[in-house]
């Protein structure tokens, strides 16, 4: 009953997840470090962002689409309240440039990236090919996680950039072919309430922080997992429970950094 | 470097993510809106600017001439003293008059330029005092409530 309350206990449990914090810390650092080896050996990061960004390019502008259509739907509903249905494009141009687009293409990115990273690293560890690789005096965190991590954070920026801009043209379509909102007002209020650098650029910085996040997650947790089937399915959970929460919990971290001042 | 049949694709992605970041800049931010034109500045002093922020348009006729630069606070005359950039190639005479307007009902405030009859151009470095104060909701409603006050005292005050 109290067994886990033992003082050796909560030391153990304490000092395990500094050192995983710790060793954590370190590949994200080596990772880092590394970017100038990625991009010498391009054809790597090249052929990871083929794998994670073209074939993410599907999922994240049908549902970029979709969450413009619902916006200008939902968002006509609350202004017409207020007889400014105008102000339709500004609201769903900034709703999606400063917050949907960035969290969510990183939830998809998640979803549909990160998991395959994690599982495609964790079966290597679980083949000992990152051990085999090893023996050769090839480093897997150079030749295996480095190319993935700079690959995913090159993609996922361009990924929101795309599902912010099909968003907004998913507004166009509902705002103002189906109801009947007039153009130069949805274009021309949008271009009056968003800033290039206040709006768009941080929404691209959210979208680089996010890339880096949900990418590192996935790698770590891949390289971390056990060799085992059961430790990689673990491990794929993990991925997707983990950056979907840091995603949120640093959004709200960004935003009130970035807008609230 | 040895080249791939992913290049073209990755290329195509690049390039996609590039035309969305350039769509969001200028055709929902409007990028090209932005002014290079040279300027000069004008000073203005009002009363109360109301709700003025930085940036606003200023405008004649309806049409942007020029931008609010600075806003401070003159502790001589206790008036706000606005610096206006003004187009280089609009002109307008000397005794133009300055309002503070709203667009819409709950729209940016901006400044309506008067044009005046003078002969001579304002100059870079002038200061126009003919200003229109910003209208404050508050005191509208107070001078109403005086109003209706004055109004129901008087008579009273003859019976």
């Amino acid at each position: 009953m109290i067994g886990w309350l033992h003082p050796a206990r909560v030391g153990y449990a304490t000092r395990r997840k500094l050192a995983d914090f710790g060793h954590g810390a370190r590949v994200f650092y080596r990772l880092i470090a590394l970017f100038g080896a990625s991009m010498r050996r391009f054809g790597l990061v090249r052929d990871q962002v083929h794998f994670l960004g073209n074939y993410s390019l599907a999922i994240i502008s049908v549902s970029g689409l979709f969450v413009g259509f619902v916006l200008a739907l939902q968002g006509y509903y609350i202004l017409q309240r207020y007889g400014s249905s105008e102000a339709l494009g500004m609201m769903v141009a900034l709703s999606l440039l400063r917050e949907l687009g960035p969290v969510i293409t990183a939830l998809l990115f998640a979803g549909r990236a990160g998991t395959s990273l994690t599982a495609e690293i964790g079966l290597m560890k679980a083949g000992e090919q990152l051990s085999a690789m090893e023996m050769m005096a090839v480093d897997p965190v150079r030749r295996v996680l480095a190319p993935r991590f700079w690959g995913g954070v090159i993609a996922m920026p361009l990924l929101a950039a795309v599902f912010s801009a099909v968003g907004v043209i998913g507004g166009w379509v509902v705002g103002v072919l189906m109801i009947g909102v007039d153009p130069g007002a949805f274009w021309g209020q949008m271009q009056g309430g968003v800033d290039v650098w206040k709006d768009v650029g941080n929404g691209i910085v959210k979208s680089i922080v996010f890339g880096v996040t949900v990418t590192f997650i996935a790698v770590l947790e891949g390289f971390e997992a056990q060799p085992t089937p059961e430790g990689v399915s673990r491990a794929t959970t993990r991925t997707v429970v983990v950056s979907s929460l840091s995603v949120l919990a640093l959004d709200f971290v960004l935003t009130a950094m970035m807008f609230s001042l | 470097m040895e080249r791939s049949r992913s290049d073209v694709w990755v290329g195509l992605f690049v390039l996609l993510g590039a035309a969305a970041i350039l769509f969001l800049a200028l055709q929902s931010a409007n990028l090209l809106s932005l002014s290079f034109q040279p300027t000069y500045a004008v000073t203005a002093m009002f009363d109360n600017i109301g709700g003025l922020k930085r940036q606003a348009a200023v405008k004649s006729a309806g049409v942007v001439v020029g931008r609010v630069d600075s806003i401070s606070f003159d502790d001589k005359n206790f008036q706000a003293r606005v610096t206006l950039a003004l187009e280089n190639r609009y002109a307008f005479p000397k005794d133009s008059s300055l309002k503070i307007l709203t667009s819409g009902l709950l729209g940016e405030q901006y400044i309506g330029i008067q044009p005046g009859a003078d002969d001579k151009n304002l100059a870079p470095g002038d200061t126009i005092t003919a200003t229109q104060s910003a209208v404050v909701l508050e005191n509208l409603i107070g001078q109403f409530l005086y109003n209706k006050a004055a109004e129901g005292s008087t008579p009273a005050g003859k019976k």
